[in-house]
């Protein structure tokens, strides 16, 4: 057992600041667990969201020194001890109270997405037949859990706050998964360059790095749909070979 | 829709990170810079740049020059008299537009070069941000037509590697035969290839335009070679650059007679 001192971000959107409490960390202890603790031990009106502890419904981001991560798949032991363990909310989104910032941001992000648009379906019955090797793709995209790191990471939000222009990785995997499905037939390409704002992604990668869920954001859902937008608009001989070979 | 306003942005360098979040940016900065400080000097100097059968991939395709390797012979008269002449001017803006353009090298020198930003959650104290969404880094989609020409390099290097196993022998004929020189220049082509077929933009042109793969095997197993190597597209970047720059002055040293190429077979 070690006493441990958690410099934890306390304030509102009106301002705050760090405090310092005291706990013991034990053996296979995470920061959820440490913040639980320190509730109610000494800070009973501490504000934290949570849920399954599980690294699944993706409530506890915030970020531990300094870092974007999931207070409850980040063990105390892989955080060095000897020193205060600050915590603080999200960055990129306003605070709501303590360590709660407010994401719902990204929920009106998502109804601005061209849904969906399947084709006809294939069989009489109104199913399609889907090749799994048509899906693989998309399937890593569908293990994000909305915990929103990506989108706290990501500069561009949180440094430059385009969050007018720029919708963010997390959203840049949602438009890839249904721009790679195989049933989807709908265009958000025109979108994905001028509202979504694909141009300002400058593949730092950050939003790769931070993923709890290992999804590959940068290099296979952000950099193809560039490459997608770059056949439509920036590629001179494709534009030409579309004009020649258009179908009247 | 609602109004975001995130914290504060904060001045340069500014983090909660305790880890040693600037290492990797430095040494970043340091590679890329000896790379390109090397490759300059070496690109100016005109001489030195083959060896027996070799040819240093800073000069190849070598399309004007004074060596058994020119394509169209020597300088060429158009070439301005006040400019000096090097073959390497000739063709080394294709490589170097193509890992300028390249998709790992954007990212990592815009952090370490531009500080943009410094490192992952550091703040960068910039108040204007226009990405890769207006002039001048929007030319950076101009990266496929660098790996068409990159691709065509390839052939070319490996050609010069074929030629590395052919020494002239003292009758004057020609002999096969392999020398340090000759693993040298195919590993250079194995680094290159790795780097050059892992690129984000053949990935899309092979089959990352698909979204229905099944109809299309060949392709999905482009597709997946491509992503194998694309994974360790990092990997393949720093490789294949220190590598090139290595050979070059492999050869470079072994026309100066400082190194002795040690035949093998």
């Amino acid at each position: 057992m070690t006493e441990v001192t958690f410099r934890l971000w306390r304030g509102d959107k009106s301002g705050g600041e760090f405090k310092d409490y005291q706990t013991d960390v034990t053996e296979g202890m995470v920061v959820l667990d440490a913040i639980h603790q320190v509730q109610a031990e000494s800070a009973g009106d501490l504000a934290v969201r949570w849920n399954c502890k599980a690294g699944k419904c993706g409530s506890c981001s915030a970020e531990i020194n300094g870092n974007p991560r999931l207070m409850c798949m980040t063990r105390c032991s892989d955080i060095p001890l000897d020193e205060p363990v600050t915590v603080q909310p999200m960055k990129a989104f306003p605070v709501i109270r303590d360590l709660v910032s407010d994401v719902s941001w990204n929920y009106e992000v998502k109804q601005r997405i061209k849904p969906f648009k399947p084709r006809k379906p294939d069989n009489a019955d109104g199913t399609w037949t889907v090749h799994q090797e048509d899906i693989d793709r998309v399937q890593e995209f569908r293990k994000c859990i909305e915990c929103f790191l990506c989108q706290d990471v990501c500069h561009v939000l949180r440094e430059h706050s385009k969050h007018d222009e720029f919708i963010g990785p997390r959203y840049f995997v949602y438009t890839a998964a249904l721009e790679m499905h195989p049933l989807d037939t709908e265009d958000r390409l025109p979108e994905v360059k001028e509202a979504y704002g694909v141009g300002y992604c400058n593949i730092t990668k950050c939003c790769t790095v931070v993923c709890p869920e290992h999804i590959t954001i940068t290099d296979n859902a952000i950099i193809p749909i560039k490459e997608r937008v770059v056949d439509r608009f920036y590629d001179p001989l494709k534009r030409l070979f579309r004009k020649l070979f258009a179908k009247s | 829709m609602t109004s975001v306003s995130a914290a504060p942005r904060s001045g340069f360098g500014k983090t909660q990170r305790r880890d040693k979040w600037w290492l990797k940016p430095v040494m970043v900065f340091f590679g890329l810079s000896m790379f390109v400080v090397y490759s300059t000097w070496a690109a100016f100097q005109g001489d030195h740049y083959t060896h027996g059968p070799y040819l240093s991939p800073f000069y190849s395709p070598e399309l004007f020059g004074d060596s058994p390797h020119a394509w169209f012979g020597p300088q060429p008269g158009w070439w301005p008299s006040w400019m000096p002449f090097s073959p390497a001017l000739l063709i080394l803006w294709a490589p170097g537009g193509f890992r300028f353009t390249c998709y790992y090298y954007r990212g990592a020198y815009y952090k370490s070069f531009w500080a943009d930003p410094p490192a992952c959650a550091v703040s960068e104290g910039r108040k204007k941000y226009l990405g890769e969404n207006s002039l001048p880094l929007i030319l950076q989609n101009v990266h496929r037509y660098f790996l068409y020409i990159a691709i065509a390099f390839l052939f070319v290097l490996s050609y010069d590697a074929y030629l590395g196993f052919w020494f002239t022998a003292a009758d004057g004929t020609e002999e096969f035969g392999i020398a340090i020189g000759t693993l040298v220049l195919i590993v250079n082509v194995i680094f290159l290839s790795g780097y050059t077929l892992g690129c984000h933009s053949f990935r899309h042109l092979v089959g990352g335009i698909l979204n229905v793969f099944s109809k299309n095997p060949l392709r999905k197993k482009c597709f997946d070679c491509v992503t194998c190597l694309n994974v360790k597209h990092q990997l393949f970047a720093w490789l294949s650059l220190f590598w090139v720059g290595f050979t070059d002055v492999y050869v470079r040293l072994c026309s100066h007679g400082v190194w002795t190429d040690l035949r093998i077979l």
